[in-house]
């Protein structure tokens, strides 16, 4: 009998395995990378514990005085040190629908990339795999829909929404109405990048012989190819956070989004808009600083990734 | 040449067909004439007459074809709130939304290309690595927070004492950080100039071309960045080629070769590009014109969006398709003749 072979061969963990990567290295290499993640992460963390940590809870119609409407942020004269930020025209804590905005505005960039995604990859891939017919139909339909661009896709669609729902029972259900029509509207870009990917993958060895194995369809798709063509994917994502962030507050400044009684960062632009011309700025101009450094950091990442995974993306 | 230019007509009438089919969709189950037409007082079965002469029971393939011819001929039915054609409310609204994407395309055209050209001929200046920071944060401002700033900056007017003002340098840069405002930003002004038809034009007055300025901005501020981003990305390609380095082996003057020889194929991406653009423009002036208040096609959508003027609505997305479906084909088509190496017959 041989002895047996008990190789000492350490496994590496994850968390190994990702230190020793490529994407950590030039993680560790950029400033820029390291910085936007830090906001991003910091601005994430302060969006959802916003019940926690907002010193008034904006829903709350107790804790508002409209006494207290208009106030500028501490900086200036005239100011309430209880308002850090200052106050709306309605008398609510600044900082605190911020914070609630913040947390409306993620909800709904994020839910937006899930839905386009699990749309994207599910059509891309059958696109890229079946080819012929399938792949005409739909790449029809993405090339038409991308000709129109997203943002007038979806106005259209929420307007579409608003006339069906009227007003009131819009309010009710815009969070899950907005992340439909951002992910109806924005989902051929991550279809045309899977499919891409997905042609040049079916060529390969490795999928012939899972045909030859006797593998069905789906199981290549999705546990075979879908696996490879990961990174190009998480990079279009990425990105796509940040024109999903956009698009909703694009819809909200329009009034085809999110109500003023529960607020989004782009419902907070468009309410403090209309007080701009009676010089407070600050009702609109803080909430839309924090909406730009919001989607410039995810920008900045999806840069940054790009850059370290190279994928062959569509240029413009 | 032939082969190509069918199919892309006909695939244009195939997209125009769907966008018709989904407008009336739209209209279909939005819209109600019988309310708009009679008051409370009628009675169910005089409604359900009117209801049946109007031809509302029909089919809907009946009905759809119904509504293309009528929509061939010029016809998309009276808005609600005009009283009149919806056709011709569009094209009272028209001028003014052109005027404002000419303006804004001559920005994106006039700067894009010498700063792209120069981001790639420079890579590594300061200034061009400032144009590409610059850019990307461009890229992050949306459309109608670009507007409000400038309407801030410019309109309203900042009077900046971060400084010291008793010392004369304190003086001068808060002075300096301070501006003026009084840039109109409210409507197209009143001294506008009848050209011909529905036609009254900004462009030639003064006063006309001052309330054009800001919103031509920022309309442009959203594309500007993306197009400076790629002429640069082209640009940086094409001057890898050889018949670049053979331009400059042969002593070519090195303008020459950049805006002659080296421009000319970064173009072509740039024009496809553009031509996908012009649909996100349409867009863009939605978001534009209701921070400006300009009276063009965007904030009749949008005011008509909020009124439920359906047939309005559907004269607008049919015409907008119309504009899309044009500039799609005629950019394909462009790129066909300017650039033999496509395949014609359009396999990518």
């Amino acid at each position: 009998m041989t002895p047996s072979t008990t190789t000492t061969q350490v496994v590496p963990t994850r968390w190994q395995r990702f230190r020793a990567s490529y994407l950590f290295y030039s993680f560790k290499r950029d400033r820029v990378a390291q910085i936007s993640l830090l906001i991003f992460v910091a601005l994430v963390l302060a969006a959802f514990s916003a019940p926690l940590i907002a010193p008034t809870d904006p829903y709350d119609l107790a804790q508002i005085d409209i006494l207290n409407s208009e106030l500028p942020p501490v900086w200036m004269e005239g100011s309430d040190p209880a308002f850090l930020l200052g106050t709306d025209a309605q008398g609510r804590d600044l900082l605190s629908t911020i914070l609630y905005g913040a947390r409306v505005s993620l909800l709904i960039g994020f839910g937006a990339v899930m839905l386009q995604g699990l749309l994207g990859i599910l059509f891309g891939l059958l696109a890229g795999y079946y080819g012929g017919r399938i792949d005409a139909v739909l790449m029809r339909i993405a090339d038409i829909q991308l000709s129109f661009s997203t943002l007038m896709v979806a106005i259209v669609v929420g307007a579409i929404f608003k006339a069906t729902f009227g007003n009131l029972m819009f309010g009710e259900v815009a969070v899950l109405i907005l992340i439909l029509i951002i992910g109806i509207a924005e989902w051929p870009q991550i279809a045309r990048t899977v499919r891409a990917s997905v042609l040049a993958e079916k060529s390969k060895e490795y999928v012939d012989a899972s045909r030859v194995m006797g593998f069905g369809s789906a199981r290549i798709m999705f546990r075979h190819i879908l696996p490879n063509t990961l990174s190009p994917i998480f990079v279009i994502a990425t990105v796509q956070i940040a024109n999903a962030i956009i698009s909703e507050a694009a819809l909200s400044f329009l009034g085809l989004g999110m109500p003023e009684t529960q607020p989004s960062l782009g419902s907070l632009i468009k309410s403090g808009f209309d007080y701009i011309q009676s010089g407070s700025w600050w009702i609109t101009l803080v909430p839309g600083l924090v909406l730009v450094v919001l989607v410039l950091v995810v920008n900045l990442l999806g840069d940054w990734l790009r850059d370290v995974m190279n994928p062959r993306l569509y240029k413009g | 040449m032939i082969a190509f230019l069918v199919q892309r007509i006909s695939h244009a009438l195939l997209v125009m067909f769907v966008i018709s089919l989904i407008s009336f969709a739209i209209q279909d189950s939005l819209g109600d004439p019988l309310r708009e037409m009679v008051g409370q007082s009628v009675s169910q079965e005089e409604r359900d007459a009117l209801r049946e002469e109007l031809g509302l029971n029909d089919p809907f393939l009946v009905q759809y074809w119904r509504f293309a011819t009528h929509a061939l001929q010029g016809d998309l039915g009276d808005s609600y709130f005009y009283k009149e054609p919806a056709l011709s409310v569009i094209s009272q609204h028209l001028p003014a939304t052109l005027e404002l994407v000419i303006c804004a395309a001559l920005i994106i055209i006039l700067l894009s290309i010498p700063i792209g050209v120069y981001a790639a001929i420079k890579p590594r200046s300061p200034l061009s690595k400032a144009f590409m920071g610059v850019s990307i944060v461009g890229i992050s401002i949306p459309v109608f927070l670009t507007a409000i700033v400038l309407i801030q900056l410019f309109s309203i007017g900042v009077t900046v004492h971060w400084f010291p003002q008793e010392t004369g340098w304190g003086a001068w840069l808060n002075d300096f950080f301070s501006t003026d405002g009084g840039m109109p930003s409210y409507g197209r002004g009143e001294s506008l100039v009848h050209l011909f038809g529905s036609w009254d034009t900004n462009f030639l007055t003064l006063n006309g071309l001052n309330h054009l300025i800001l919103p031509a901005i920022s309309l442009a501020s959203i594309m500007l960045p993306l197009f400076i981003r790629l002429i640069r990305a082209e640009m940086l390609e094409v001057l890898q080629s050889d018949y670049i380095r053979f331009a400059r082996a042969k002593g070519l003057p090195m303008g020459r070769v950049y805006f002659l020889h080296a421009l000319k194929n970064t173009m072509l991406p740039v024009i496809t590009v553009g031509g996908v653009q012009i649909g996100t423009m349409v867009a863009y002036t939605i978001l534009t014109e209701t921070v400006f208040q300009w009276p063009g096609m965007g904030l009749m959508f949008l005011e008509a969006i909020t009124r439920s003027d359906i047939p309005l609505i559907v004269a607008y997305l049919m015409v907008v398709g119309v504009i899309f479906v044009v500039t799609n084909t005629l950019v394909d088509l462009i790129y066909g003749l300017v650039n033999p190496t496509v395949k014609l017959t359009g396999k990518k």
